[in-house]
């Protein structure tokens, strides 16, 4: 005989904002399509009390010179194309990627060094190479960081790229370019609620619009700090559905740099036999990470191996049924 | 979650008799709800408003244990929905299923595989808790068969997986008090099996499609006959269905004090899943949501050893990140002229820094200073590792009188602080270690 339930349903009073990634022809880019994330009025996938306008998304890494420091696998799966960012992106695409990240890893200074110049050229080459939006990265070097997006953002205008990373010690000078040019920012932070509110804080003082950042609250990978980002986005969520104006931005993780650079990932001689297949735990530690972040909140997750796309693919869309 | 001062008084004989030690009832009521009295100090309540106040001061969801000794597995007591709230309290039991279909000899080697299986992190031997063994036979004789010869390879605790009580009843012969969970009871065999399960001591599973109503309608008879270790399948399959039914039944033991669904949850991460790694996604979502008991199609230990390290992160207490102690330590018994390098007590730091130093072949001293539990660079960031804290832990443990020579290495990801701590530390050298600790045994190598 049936008890009656009555099920507690959350009555949330704010959403994520939403925001659009990529331009097409009509609205002065040349991309194929755009891509829109956020706009959430519930938790990740709990529509029975809200919606989500938009599923998350898959952005896939490329750089900008032969990754010789990631993991062999990587570079076995992948192979020759690694050699090419155009050819990279165009792979990546097939692939099922719904963004390319590019990262312009050879402007770092302990690296080539290249310049703003090359930084433009890359950049023009992947977005004649793709259909997709961009999210552009300088090499994590504040200063090589400013020289290198500034000049992509002004090259690219028009495109709608979002520019990584602005950072509380390193922010105007990005904003700037992305006001002058029409792009979008990531703002990182170190895991911390109020730092991430202060930088969004901070960089619509600047007059940026909310609509053109994204968060980034730093990924720590499965093993790896992986319940403080988890734990964080929760929280950032949970304040952006009640009403917390600076914490209503989508959601970015750097899901494939962190699980990549696991031991777990890079190393096979002399770990223990119980880690088990080298080529399978691996895909498991950046498909496990990117699924358990999912679950507290990101909108885009930025993957390295192509197994990962398709698997992080198919959960979403099982998680969006209704 | 506890009743109210006033609801508590509404239970209460209400003559101010004093006898309790308060002056009237809605004093000691009062007390009551704060937890500072007892309520056997009033010799009047009634065997009912006892079994009431009983009753709601138990917690939300049950804590059901499953097996005996020291590999039993308790799951349920949660009091949070988010585990920034407070924390997640009963990690996941998480089991590997076996058909009594499998040729014997197979069966017996898979039991050894699960049983045997262990993995060490940060210094944590992780291991999955037991075996789900089901009925596929459709025969008691067998199914019992089997059962022995699980029992006679392990003492991990059971899942029992059978419709037929028949079947049930002759598997739960050979268990011999060791409390198995029995799955499951339906609206169909729910009172065959909750004798079984009150005769053998045995948590019972309880099944029903559909809605939460059917599912906690047969919960309420079940209690009747008096089970109350229940573990709940809400028949959710899908990812989108299960998360929600999970998230719910969490909301409406946490939120809404609802008795008859506050059990913990079992979950079949193989059933509707394509592969092995989709079965890992799916166990994954039931380790971060709300999942109590998770039974994997796949034993594989590249599977394990992830959703290992998944349950272990999602259960650890947010308060109180794994730590070690601070000291100096000894890593493959170095010499007075060996390396020495300085790192933080966050668990995860020490033991990725010292495992690199093992396996690189060096010996050397590792000063662990205290971060309060802090990671390098997060502990860099708060100011509790730094130039002045390196500088007294080389004085706190002694450090000089251990090591021949004043050289310290620090963390690469620290370099900013090494002029800062050349002033603190006159006299020594520092110098900069690789920014991962897998660079460590390439440094070390190098290092004079």
């Amino acid at each position: 005989m049936p008890v009656s339930v009555d099920v507690p349903k959350e009555k949330w009073t704010g959403k994520v904002r939403e925001v659009t990634l990529g331009a097409t022809s009509d609205s002065g880019g040349t991309r194929k399509s755009t891509v829109t994330v956020g706009g959430e009025s519930t938790l990740p996938f709990l529509t029975f009390e809200g919606d989500m306008q938009h599923q998350p998304v898959i952005a896939v890494e490329v750089q900008d010179r032969y990754p010789d420091d990631w993991s062999e696998l990587l570079l076995e799966t992948w192979g020759d194309v690694l050699n090419d960012p155009a050819g990279w992106a165009q792979k990546a695409e097939e692939y099922g990627a719904d963004l390319i990240a590019l990262k312009l890893q050879s402007a770092h200074t302990e690296g080539d060094n290249t310049d703003a110049a090359h930084a433009v050229d890359i950049t023009k080459a992947v977005l004649k190479a793709t259909g997709l939006p961009l999210v552009v990265y300088g090499p994590g070097q504040p200063e090589k960081d400013n020289d290198v997006l500034v000049a992509v953002a002004e090259a690219a205008k028009g495109e709608r790229i979002a520019l990584g990373n602005c950072e509380d010690k390193n922010y105007r000078t990005i904003v700037a370019a992305a006001l002058a040019h029409d792009q979008l920012v990531v703002a990182k932070t170190p895991i911390d609620v109020n730092l991430a509110k202060q930088l969004n804080i901070l960089i619509s003082d600047m007059r940026l619009e909310l609509d053109r950042i994204l968060m980034d609250p730093t990924t720590g990978a499965l093993g790896y700090g992986l319940e403080y980002t988890y734990s964080v986005m929760e929280r950032l969520r949970i304040a952006a559905l009640s009403g917390d104006s600076m914490t209503q931005q989508p959601m970015i993780c750097t899901v494939g740099e962190e699980a990549w650079r696991a031991k777990e990932s890079k190393v096979n001689e002399g770990v223990p036999a119980a880690w088990g297949d080298w080529p399978k735990r691996s895909t498991n530690w950046e498909v496990i990470t990117a699924t358990t972040l999912i679950h507290s909140g990101a909108d885009i997750v930025v993957v390295r191996h192509p197994d990962s796309i398709k698997l992080v693919k198919q959960t979403i869309a099982d998680l969006m049924v209704q | 979650m506890g009743l109210s001062g006033l609801q508590i008084y509404k239970l209460l004989p209400k003559t101010n008799c004093k006898e309790c030690g308060y002056p009237t009832c809605l004093a000691f009521a009062m007390k009551l709800a704060a937890k500072q009295a007892e309520l056997s100090a009033c010799p009047y309540v009634s065997d009912e408003a006892k079994a009431q106040l009983e009753a709601a001061a138990a917690p939300p969801i049950r804590l059901v244990t499953i097996g005996a000794g020291e590999n039993k597995v308790e799951v349920g007591n949660e009091t949070v929905l988010y585990r920034h709230e407070k924390t997640f309290f009963h990690q996941p039991g998480l089991f590997v299923r076996l058909k009594d279909t499998l040729p014997l000899a197979d069966f017996e080697s898979a039991v050894d595989q699960v049983a045997a299986y262990n993995v060490e992190r940060v210094g944590i031997e992780l291991r999955p808790d037991g075996l789900a063994i089901e009925n596929a036979s459709g025969d008691p004789a067998t199914f019992a068969q089997y059962i022995a010869a699980a029992r006679a390879k392990t003492d991990q605790p059971l899942v029992l997986i059978a419709s037929d009580p028949a079947a049930m009843a002759a598997a739960l012969e050979k268990t011999d008090g060791s409390a198995p969970l029995l799955y499951c009871a339906t609206t169909e065999n729910w009172e065959a099996m909750a004798e079984l399960a009150s005769k053998h001591k045995a948590a019972l599973a309880l099944k029903a499609d559909g809605d939460l109503s059917a599912l906690a309608g047969l919960v309420e008879q079940v209690k009747g006959a008096g089970i109350e270790d229940i573990i709940l399948d809400p028949g959710a399959r899908g990812k989108h269905e299960s998360l929600v039914a999970l998230t719910n039944l969490r909301r409406l033991a946490l939120k809404s004090n609802f008795r008859p669904l506050g059990f913990p949850t079992v979950v079949f991460a193989g059933e509707g899943a394509n592969s092995q790694e989709e079965e890992a996604i799916v166990a994954a979502q039931h380790i971060a949501k709300y999942g109590g008991i998770i039974v994997l199609d796949h034993f594989d230990p590249a599977t394990m050893y992830p959703l290992l390290t998944l349950r272990l992160n999602i259960y650890t207490d947010p308060q109180k990140p794994i730590q070690v102690s601070p000291g100096l330590y000894e890593i493959a018994e170095p010499q007075p002229d060996s390396p020495l390098l300085v790192t933080t007590n966050f668990s995860l730091t020490y033991f990725s820094v010292a495992g690199e130093i093992e396996g690189g072949g060096r010996p050397a001293w590792l000063l662990v200073a205290d971060s309060e539990g802090m990671s390098v660079l997060t502990g860099w960031a708060a100011g509790k590792f730094d130039a002045e804290k390196i500088a007294k832990s080389v004085q706190q443990f002694d450090v000089a009188s251990k090591i021949s020579h004043k050289k310290i290495v620090i963390p690469g990801l620290v370099s900013t602080i090494s002029g800062e701590l050349e002033e603190e530390l006159a006299g020594w050298e520092i110098m900069v270690g690789p920014r991962e600790a897998i660079h460590i045994p390439a440094y070390l190598k190098s290092w004079e």
